[in-house]
């Protein structure tokens, strides 16, 4: 007579193989939380003292004096942080890149998902693709070199039929490397990550609801009207700020198409401004050790400015996704 | 008598197809709004291809509407008007990457000659003639770079793919979340952070691993996307045949799942790869950009490509701008091939299951 075996143990506790596995993959996975973690605190730490002095004024205060002699002794005048004039010039040219290049994205990304051909969707699809891979020094080469003349061309013209709107005036007729063609430049950058989003979001348009707005007899632009945009339309505005957050921290090809000077120019043909990353670009070559502690704080605040923005922009994509299913 | 059958042939009808008076009265349309476009350009001061663009769109915009109008009242006019919209969105984005690329290929063979890639620039200035100093020392240092950021963040990427897809744990919303908030970082940010931690008041300089440091922090969440984009193509049919075989999770991922989503992986790593071979604002902060040749990925300045098409573009100099346009040339050239090798290898919809 056989021995009974013994009844098996039944357990869901993982083997021992199998915690370490997922020791390591949550680790993996927490990587970016680290790294996250750690840019937002070393840069504090880096820019604490000059936080500290500074206060409040550092994101409000217009001026941006460095008084270090070159034996690093304290200057005759006093050194004062502001980085509130390239704060305004960041916020501005970004708000121009999404003003120009957000309806062309919108719009093309409506043609990408309701009236392009299958073959055409994809070649476009992967050009789009291709477009957000371009290296932003490219982008600043071409506008520099490429854009500008369109861009002063433009610019003279709405200095010369809309000058009596009050940003569109010029002091002194100077058009060339302005906001505004940096703007246009920042345009380009993000129609690509705008209209990947937005195509993304207008394809996930229920099937039932557009065949139910053609049953009805709709055509192409009221089917759109009535279904695809009021069920994308958080999705569009959340790839819009997505946008404004890249144009936000684009350096490279700020640094090269503008006129790095520092004031806050809300003339925006007018060819003079900046925005933080260039500024913190400009400074850096020359820039005493209590300056870079200055431009570490300044990379803290675009850190949070632009971490901000995506953050809300993702939100409001990733609720946009999920609905409607 | 029986009445004889007939073979009538039935030509299937296709509605949705344009019929040949549409076709003409659409290519006639066309025909007329360029008659007109330059007819305006020829006696009016407007001129150039800009002017062109513009005042063609601006035409087939309203001689389009007009026409639908006239046909089928104001619904097929706002309808021909919105498809006008449309195709005038996708226009303006096609006519940059074609200017953008038709410029790098005019300007871009210039500055290059025999010894372009076998010399660096070292003994000249990128004011000087076109027939010295070369790319060799940015290529090598950009391959450096990237083969490091490529080793440190593929591993990353696919641990945390691997966490959002098959572990599924309490912190996934979040991951999901801040890796896609990492992909938007400035460029300039991942700079600053590696030197602000690992290069000021450490006595450490600038080298290739620094800079190489900088970029892993941007190619991780472009690999950790692409890859769970992959993952979750997997079939849990695929899962749960490994684990109802007996399998630990463990071995069903790594003998499994992975093999599964192999080409994709790869195609994952080639994005990531595209995505910093051309940055340029990290390397400012990280790498110093030598002008000489070095090949020690852990001690000294280090040019890249980017780094030195940065050089030429501040010296400004005609000869140095056609250096800019030569490194440009061979970043796009890397790009674009990378890009068709990723869709070569497989595109992550077509993974086998």
């Amino acid at each position: 007579m056989r021995p009974i075996p013994e009844a098996r143990v039944l357990t869901n506790k993982p083997r021992f193989s199998d915690r370490i596995f997922r020791g390591i993959v949550t680790l993996g996975g927490f990587t970016s939380l680290v790294i996250l973690g750690l840019i937002s605190l070393f840069l504090l730490y880096r820019g604490f003292s000059v936080l500290r002095s500074e206060g409040f004024s550092f994101i409000t205060d217009y001026e941006w004096v460095s008084s270090i002699n070159s034996d690093g002794t304290e200057g005759e005048v006093a050194s004062t942080y502001g980085v509130g004039a390239m704060l305004a010039g960041t916020i501005v040219t970004a708000i121009i890149a999404l003003l120009i290049g957000g309806p062309v994205a919108v719009l093309a990304a409506l043609y990408l998902a309701f009236y392009a051909p299958i073959r055409t969707r994809k070649f476009l699809v992967s050009v789009v693709d291709l477009m957000a891979a371009f290296p932003s020094i490219l982008f600043g080469l071409w506008g520099l070199n490429v854009l500008m003349d369109q861009g002063i061309y433009v610019a003279e013209l709405l200095n010369r039929y809309l000058g009596w709107i009050p940003i569109f005036q010029v002091p002194v007729p100077v058009f060339l490397r302005s906001p505004f063609i940096a703007g246009l430049v920042l345009a380009i950058m993000i129609i690509p990550i705008v209209t990947s989003v937005a195509r993304e979001i207008f394809a996930q348009t229920p099937l039932d609801r557009i065949q139910a707005a053609y049953a009805l007899g709709a055509t192409r632009w009221a089917m759109i009207k009535a279904v695809a945009i009021p069920y994308g339309y958080s999705g569009v505005v959340g790839g819009a700020m997505l946008g404004l957050g890249r144009a936000m921290g684009e350096t490279v090809a700020v640094f090269t198409v503008l006129n790095i000077v520092y004031r806050a120019n809300f003339d925006i043909l007018l060819g003079a401004g900046g925005n933080l990353a260039s500024h913190i670009i400009l400074k850096f070559g020359e820039a005493s050790s209590e300056e870079i502690k200055a431009l570490m704080a300044a990379g803290f605040v675009l850190f949070l400015l632009t971490l901000a923005v995506n953050l809300l922009a993702d939100f409001i994509v990733a609720r946009t996704g999920k609905r409607g299913k | 008598m029986t009445p004889q059958l007939q073979e009538i042939e039935v030509k299937p009808k296709q509605p949705w197809k344009p019929t040949q008076k549409e076709i003409n009265t659409s290519i006639g349309i066309f025909v007329l709004n360029v008659l007109l476009t330059l007819a305006v350009i020829q006696f009016t001061g407007f001129s150039g291809k800009l002017a062109f663009v513009v005042l063609f769109i601006l035409f087939s915009l309203s001689t389009n509407f007009l026409f639908s109008l006239s046909k089928g009242g104001s619904v097929v006019a706002k309808n021909s008007l919105a498809t006008g919209f449309a195709f005038t969105g996708i226009a303006l984005l096609i006519m940059p990457v074609i200017s953008i690329l038709g410029t790098v290929f005019a300007k871009g063979t210039e500055a290059m000659y025999i010894g372009f890639f076998t010399s660096d620039m070292s003994q000249d200035s990128f004011a000087s003639d076109l027939d010295v100093g070369g790319i060799k020392h940015a290529v090598l240092g950009s391959l450096i770079m990237v083969t490091i950021a490529l080793l440190l963040s593929v591993p990353i990427g696919i641990l945390t793919a691997l966490y959002l897809t098959e572990l599924k744990g309490r912190g996934s919303t979040l991951i999901r979340f801040l890796v896609q908030a990492m992909s938007g970082i400035p460029s300039i940010v991942a700079g600053l952070f590696i030197y602000s931690a690992l290069i000021t008041g450490s006595g450490r300089g600038f080298s290739a691993f620094m800079g190489a440091l900088a970029l892993t922090i941007l190619m991780i969440p472009t690999v950790a996307r692409t890859s769970e984009e992959v993952l979750k193509l997997i079939p849990s049919d695929l899962r749960e045949a490994g684990l109802a075989l007996g399998a630990t999770q463990w071995r069903t991922v790594a003998m499994v799942v992975i093999p599964a989503a192999k080409s994709g992986l790869i195609t994952a790593a080639i994005l990531g790869v595209a995505r910093i071979a051309g940055e340029t604002a990290p390397l400012l902060f990280t790498t110093g950009g030598a002008d000489a040749l070095n090949i020690n990925p852990v001690d000294g300045n280090i040019g890249s490509v980017p780094f030195y098409v940065w050089k030429a573009l501040i010296d400004g100099s005609p000869n140095a701008i056609a250096r800019a346009w030569a490194g440009i040339f061979l970043l796009m050239i890397i790009v674009l091939s990378l890009f068709i090798a990723a869709r070569k290898i497989g595109s992550p919809k077509k993974v086998r299951s």
